[in-house]
């Protein structure tokens, strides 16, 4: 039954900030308990046979196996697509998790991968070895030259892939002109919107057909758990011939057209249903609980991250032993036109900077602060630092460095939500050490 | 280019939701692979009579199917359309004749003569939207998928 007083909030286009409280979820319908309850389960009980059977047919939405399904979880996953806009969502153990899981839904061996080259160093790991193990292939582009993208397409390309605000080096992608340039090869665009955040940019909205999250970061915000998130766009023709991974008949399905029967969710459904229950890389319930308190007051800490950032990056940029500070939010960031276009409300709040000295310099930086937090990870409230060279992207050779914009003495940042005079206040008495 | 947008109003799709008791499908596929055959599976299940309108089949999901919506003998509350787009203006003519409650024309069944005669006819429209969705959608479920259902509520309903 369809109640008749649902019919009054349908039609209201609700704000950002009350979504990321109210998204994906309503009074539990058995209790009334107004926060997310955590369903710390396996498993459901099935009604009957015949339920059971439906469930698992995908001809009802019914939960059957944590691995693939849960009630927490899926208020998470429904929240996050309902930020970026897209038409539905699927939530995984960690960010490389589902970034994995968004590929392999999509490629056979034998297929072609185009990304950018300034990407996260576990993400280059992953594509140069992971996926070359599957046989995919791969054309690394500068993600500043729309003409590198568009020459490397082949009969087999399968993805255009770039991060929204490249990690470290803050390259800001020009997301409308790289989905026209895939959308011209009948390609959907995947932007991993991490560094940005829903709140300052939907990629959807610029034309993205698939965005992938580290919730680890931001949308967590506080450095508890680790957990990845795959949106779909809900707009892309995975009809158009050249997927017949998402489009025929499902082996692993018994014969399942996904696209046909789902529409705009389908790529996601064969996401869950299949990638998910395959790979079994699923968010634990008590993680997406973790999340969601994060995703309440998401826009409140970007605000501040952003704040934080901005004056992080001024007082570096006029500081004399740090250099090629590449927070894309300066008003010399060759980025600018793009970070107005893209990133109006704030360009994120991870960057990084040469420390005078190179290595050592930037060794000496890190060994002398006391507030910023030596660590590998980004997006917590707390203030972070680490030296990439020796850390995130130890794996990558010289040449991969370059282009992913690390130097030797390049420190990154990932500016928290202090006090902004404490921050700067610890890296002036750490640079002292550098002098 | 058509402006799907005013056939696909939230509160036409809930009151028609809400309404309807019997819904003839045009194109239902007795293949429990195909679309229509999952509308048609789950809209049983959640209680609706449904009317298989194929000419082709006999029976499909254990009801009579019958070759037009002029041969139904009942009521029509939706007629829930999964035919390629050129087949609408026919199938919304047979709609007004049957005096249907609404037409309802699922995932790319976009065709602007359909949708003018329904209307002009006094049958309401919805288009490009999935049926089956659409009820999921606000009877809850579609929650558990972790799809968008753009649903923003506080108000504590008993509903599964």
């Amino acid at each position: 039954m369809i109640e008749e007083h649902d019919q009054t909030e349908a039609a209201r286009e609700f704000g950002f900030e009350t979504r990321q409280l109210h998204a994906g979820q309503r009074p539990d319908p058995n209790t009334g308990a107004r926060a997310v309850p955590i369903f710390q389960t396996t498993s459901y009980v099935f009604e009957d046979p015949e339920s059971a059977a439906a469930y698992f047919n995908l001809q009802e939405y019914g939960n059957t196996y944590s691995r693939i399904m849960n009630p927490t979880v899926a208020v998470f996953e429904e929240r996050v697509g309902n930020l970026e806009g897209g038409s539905g969502a699927v939530a995984f153990a960690s960010g490389i998790a589902a970034q994995a899981a968004a590929l392999f839904t999509l490629l056979s061996p034998g297929d072609h991968v185009v990304s950018s080259s300034a990407l996260y160093g576990g993400s280059v790991n992953q594509f140069k070895h992971m996926l070359r193990k599957m046989t995919v292939e791969l054309t690394w582009v500068d993600p500043d030259d729309p003409d590198a993208w568009r020459n490397a397409v082949r009969p087999n390309t399968k993805a255009f892939f770039g991060e929204t605000i490249g990690n470290p080096a803050g390259n800001v992608l020009d997301i409308e002109t790289m989905a026209s340039i895939a959308h011209d090869h009948e390609l959907p665009l995947i932007v991993d919107n991490t560094f940005a955040t829903p709140y300052l940019c939907r990629p959807i909205e610029w034309g993205a057909d698939i965005v992938i999250h580290s919730a680890t970061k931001f949308l967590g915000g506080h450095g508890t758990s680790i957990g990845g998130v795959v949106v779909e766009a809900g707009t892309f023709n995975w009809s158009n011939g050249r997927f017949p991974v998402v489009a025929d008949p499902s082996p692993a399905y018994h014969g399942l057209k996904f696209h046909e029967t789902f529409g705009t969710y389908g790529y996601v459904m064969k996401l869950r249903a299949e990638t998910l229950r395959d790979l079994g890389a699923a968010m634990a319930p008590f993680n997406a609980f973790l999340f969601l308190q994060g995703l309440e007051t998401l826009s409140l800490r970007m605000e501040r991250h952003v704040e934080n950032a901005r004056a992080v990056a001024e007082f570096l940029e006029s500081h004399e032993l740090a250099s090629n500070v590449t927070y894309p939010g300066l008003p010399t960031s060759r980025y600018r036109p793009l970070v107005e276009k893209y990133l109006p409300q704030g360009a994120g709040a991870v960057f990084s900077f040469d420390c005078a000295g190179g290595r050592s310099g930037g060794q000496e930086l890190i060994r002398n602060v006391t507030l910023w937090s030596h660590l590998a990870n980004v997006g917590d409230a707390k203030s972070l630092i680490i030296h990439p060279a020796s850390t995130t992207h130890r794996q990558l050779s010289d040449a991969e460095l370059q282009a992913a914009g690390v130097g030797p003495g390049t420190v990154r940042l990932s500016v928290g939500t202090e006090s902004i005079d404490d921050l700067l206040w610890d890296l002036e008495q750490g640079l002292a050490h550098v002098r | 280019m058509i402006d799907l947008a005013r056939y696909q109003d939230p509160s036409t799709i809930q009151r028609v939701l809400h309404s309807a008791r019997t819904i003839a499908i045009v194109g239902l596929s007795g293949n429990e692979l195909r679309a229509s055959n999952f509308v048609g599976f789950y809209l049983k299940r959640h209680g609706y009579q449904v009317i298989p309108v194929n000419p082709r089949e006999t029976e499909v999901l254990g009801e009579a199917s019958y070759p037009s919506l002029l041969d139904v003998p009942v009521p029509v509350d939706v007629v829930n359309v999964f035919r390629a787009p050129d087949a609408l203006p026919a199938i919304a003519r047979d709609a007004v004749a049957i005096h249907a409650g609404a037409l309802w024309c699922q995932f790319g069944v976009i065709n602007e003569e359909g949708a003018r005669i329904a209307v002009q006819g006094g049958v309401p429209v919805i288009m490009d939207r999935c049926l089956k969705v659409e009820h999921a959608r606000y009877v809850g479920r579609m929650h558990w998928f972790g799809l968008n259902t753009g649903r923003i509520t506080s108000v504590r309903t008993g509903l599964q």
